[in-house]
């Protein structure tokens, strides 16, 4: 195929004092051009983005519900999601003590992260669930950006609910007393690693 | 003893067909490759685990960049031609409807908008330009865009889109949430990355036993 036919055709004779040329193997190597060829073809593989954005679904709550109409969350059943500056992360079980000793430290990944405590807490709420039809009604996770922390944290807290099956969750407003807390705790954290 | 010799074959393979196809597959990744259109608003946006695939017609996108600036962009021309009618009507700001209507999105405030529309459509840069006003619930006139962008697609069906950058602070979006919320627009969706579930959690056992994700 990648050769050319350079037989001269049929018998004709040259004539006795003509010397014959000495036949050019037309023949060539195509390798190097396959290499090439896959090197591109491996480049434009590698260069497609197939991924399309996706979107995350988010339902805000009514502001306008009075307060005497909103859900009340048990005690047993709350766990607070703090989000402070440079990626730092806190969280407390319940009802934040006046002396801040349930106020608690975590990360988004690795040791202590966050994933590991929500599952903890509800293993902890199906424990203790009445309900045996839907032992986990009264895990309500409650979210608080502190007003250092970025929207990635945002939208890293609120995959973590679905990627723990949370039903109940709502981005609150931090209090003021919060964000004092988190903004000890990060001023804490970050002489610690200096 | 005389031993049959084999015939010795040559090595040699014919790669011209191995070339025909690495080059037909060379091809067809270059015409199919579509290279990223540059986008006049930088947003690295985060990643999530979401499979939802993001609407891309129809839809109106409020974008946060990495400084809390705040853009709007409104798909349907039809749609601009609309708001920017009402809005001359409503607030008087006189400006230019069919510079608007060909506007791909909106990044000043009211009173700078007619200077804003006055710049050539591929000099608009999101790192120059101020973007709407949205700072607090006083000074927020995305509350204001929200409302416009509310009637003109009043009974038609809105995709409200937000899309952030990963190091966005976050009162950016809280404002932008409350001219949401100012408005009674309670569901919107999040532009994101997809990203597979981690293994181990509870969602990802969910999708390996086939169940469906609900969102």
């Amino acid at each position: 195929m990648a050769e050319l036919d350079t037989s001269s055709g049929g018998g004709h004779k040259k004539g006795p004092g003509v010397k014959k040329g000495k036949k050019l193997s037309t023949r060539v190597d195509l390798t190097p051009m396959v290499d090439l060829g896959f090197l591109l073809i491996t480049f434009f593989i590698f260069t497609t983005t197939m991924s399309q954005p996706t979107a995350m679904k988010l339902i805000l709550p009514d502001d306008k519900v009075k307060p005497e109409e909103q859900n009340k969350a048990k005690e047993s059943g709350a766990l607070t999601i703090i989000m402070g500056d440079d990626n730092h992360i806190y969280y407390y079980e319940g009802q934040l003590k006046p002396d801040a000793s349930n106020f608690l430290s975590a990360s988004y990944n690795g040791e202590n992260s966050i994933r590991e405590i929500i599952m903890k807490k509800k293993v902890q709420v199906r424990s203790i669930a009445r309900d045996p039809s839907d032992p986990e009604k009264d895990l309500v996770i409650v979210i608080k950006p502190s007003s250092k922390c970025n929207y990635k944290n945002v939208i890293d807290i609120l995959d973590e609910m679905s990627i723990n099956v949370v039903k109940k969750y709502a981005l609150v407003d931090i209090f003021d007393i919060e964000e004092q807390l988190v903004q000890k705790s990060d001023a804490n954290a970050k002489s610690s690693s200096n | 003893m005389g031993r049959a010799k084999l015939p010795r074959k040559s090595t040699n393979i014919d790669m011209t067909a191995m070339c025909d196809v690495a080059f037909l597959l060379l091809s067809f990744f270059i015409l199919t490759t579509k290279f990223k259109p540059s986008e006049a608003i930088a947003v690295e946006t985060p990643s999530s685990v979401s499979s939802k695939v993001a609407p891309n017609k129809d839809f109106v996108l409020v974008t946060i960049d990495k400084d809390g600036k705040v853009f709007l962009t409104i798909d349907d021309k039809q749609k601009r031609e609309t708001i920017a009618n009402s809005l001359n009507a409503t607030r008087n700001l006189g400006i230019d409807v069919t510079a608007f209507k060909n506007a791909s999105f909106v990044g000043a405030s009211f009173s700078g908008l007619k200077s804003f529309l006055a710049i050539s459509e591929e000099n608009r840069k999101g790192d120059q330009l101020p973007g709407i006003p949205c700072k607090d619930s006083t000074d927020n006139e995305l509350i204001v865009w929200m409302q416009v962008v509310n009637e003109a697609y009043a009974g038609a069906k809105m995709d409200l889109l937000l899309k952030g950058d990963n190091v966005a602070k976050y009162p950016a979006f809280k404002n932008v949430l409350t001219a949401f919320k100012r408005n009674n627009i309670q569901k919107f969706q999040m532009v994101t990355n997809p990203e597979n579930a981690p293994a181990g959690s509870e969602l990802y056992n969910k999708s390996m036993s086939g169940e469906k994700q609900e969102n």
